[in-house]
């Protein structure tokens, strides 16, 4: 019980994002209408590839200064998930935007960086392919990851702020704070995000642990 | 001050080493020069806005393929002998400077040309030049570190190209933006944001640079 309160906590948390998230009161808004209860599902995958990437480039750091090929794991499993996320939170964006915005995919800068993100942290999924040796793959590939990472905030949260962009809080555009007057959507959106953080922490560590068994069973048949 | 003592006759063997073969250099200048013809032929005449995408792109592939020798032009051993005679952070220190150099040499060879032959009218012509050589200096902070790692995955140009081409987007799409802003001639007040975060990615790069190549460089 110890171990996996949080994961009990996750599970609690995703059924009241998705119970109150369709049921719950939201602002009556012209052209978003209700699909403003998407930002309950597409915030969160966001928040939780955020949190990914953070890990993976805190483990990276780690593995330079251990050299444990276990940090190396947990910085590769940790973007495996955070893609999936990042396909994820696309994929609601693109069916949001189709019905507010007219298009799946409008140029829109915060868009573009998170597609162009995308392809920096799969570009260093194909250089760990590239590099055989253990150690050598394991430190070049963690370098790789922490020079990426500042370009990641650039391109997704930096650039987008000062151009014209459609999202909310971007290019002089009202965040969503100001039509939820009463915080009832707050109420459900910080949950929602803490609920999918841990259950992309959660899937994180399953992955890490099939891979440490793999390691160990690889090095022991040496 | 022996760091910088360090760094300064590194980038003068570089600059010896390239005096002698003038190879490289030559062979990147040319491909500028072609590019800018092979574009000129293509298009003929072009709106201001592909004007300057045109440019970006030239340079941006002229710098791609002028750093990524910049670890393979030498060999293992001299690397070693480099490793035993000096510290990690002046070779990349050296490496970044060096290559600025050849980038400002070499934008401004392409800026030269790419405007003589392809005559298109600039509002700002200093700050569009201003634009040229910071982005020149961008690419060459960004670009020394990645084919530093591509170098050690083997060198292989596809790899060159999938590594660095999504970190030099977001410089990219600023450098556009700003050299679009001098081509108008709007005021200067409108393009400092841009410059000022230019100036801040830079920065990040070279400072990452510096933290990260100790632990690339070993062996």
């Amino acid at each position: 019980m110890k171990h996996y309160w949080w994961k009990i906590l996750a599970i609690l948390l995703l059924l009241y994002s998705i119970i109150m998230g369709i049921l719950g009161k939201v602002p009556a808004l012209p052209i978003v209408h209700e699909t403003i209860r998407n930002v309950y599902f597409h915030v969160p995958m966001w928040f939780a590839m955020f949190t990914l990437y953070l890990i993976s480039v805190i483990y990276s750091i780690k593995y330079l200064s251990s050299n444990d090929p276990k940090h190396d794991l947990v910085a590769v499993e940790s973007v495996n998930v955070g893609i999936v996320f990042c396909l994820l939170g696309l994929a609601t964006g693109m069916i949001w935007a189709n019905f507010t915005w007219g298009a799946p995919w409008p140029n829109d800068p915060k868009t573009n960086g998170s597609a162009i993100a995308t392809l920096m942290y799969l570009a260093y999924l194909v250089l760990r392919n590239a590099l055989e040796e253990e150690q050598k793959r394991g430190r070049i590939s963690a370098i790789y990851n922490i020079f990426a990472f500042p370009i990641m905030i650039v391109l997704m949260y930096i650039l987008p702020k000062n151009t014209d962009s459609l999202h909310p809080g971007a290019g002089g555009n009202s965040g969503f704070g100001d039509f939820d007057l009463d915080g009832s959507m707050k109420a459900v959106l910080y949950p929602a995000s803490l609920g999918w953080i841990l259950v992309g922490t959660w899937l994180m560590t399953l992955r890490f642990r099939i891979r440490k068994l793999e390691y160990q069973s690889h090095t022991a048949a040496d | 001050m022996s760091l910088l003592k360090e760094v300064t006759s590194l980038i003068r063997k570089e600059i010896l080493l390239e005096w002698r073969f003038k190879y490289a250099i030559n062979g990147i200048l040319l491909y500028v020069v072609s590019t800018v013809f092979v574009c000129y032929q293509a298009f003929k005449s072009v709106d201001p806005t592909t004007w300057n995408a045109l440019f970006w792109i030239i340079l941006l592939f002229a710098s791609v393929n002028a750093i990524n020798k910049s670890f393979v032009q030498e060999s293992r051993s001299r690397q070693l002998y480099y490793y035993t005679i000096s510290s990690a952070k002046a070779v990349i220190l050296s490496k970044i400077g060096y290559n600025i150099l050849v980038m400002l040499l070499l934008s401004a060879i392409a800026y030269l040309v790419y405007s003589i032959i392809f005559r298109n009218p600039l509002g700002d012509p200093v700050l569009y030049f201003l634009v040229v050589i910071l982005g020149s200096m961008s690419f060459a902070s960004v670009f020394t570190m990645v084919s530093g790692i591509s170098a050690k995955a083997g060198n292989n140009s596809t790899l060159m190209a999938i590594l660095s081409f999504p970190i030099v987007i977001p410089l990219l799409l600023i450098l556009i933006k700003v050299s679009k802003n001098a081509m108008d001639g709007l005021d200067r007040s409108v393009s400092t944001d841009e410059l000022v975060v230019l100036l801040a990615i830079n920065i990040i790069t070279v400072a990452i640079s510096l933290l990260l190549f100790p632990y690339l460089w070993r062996d």
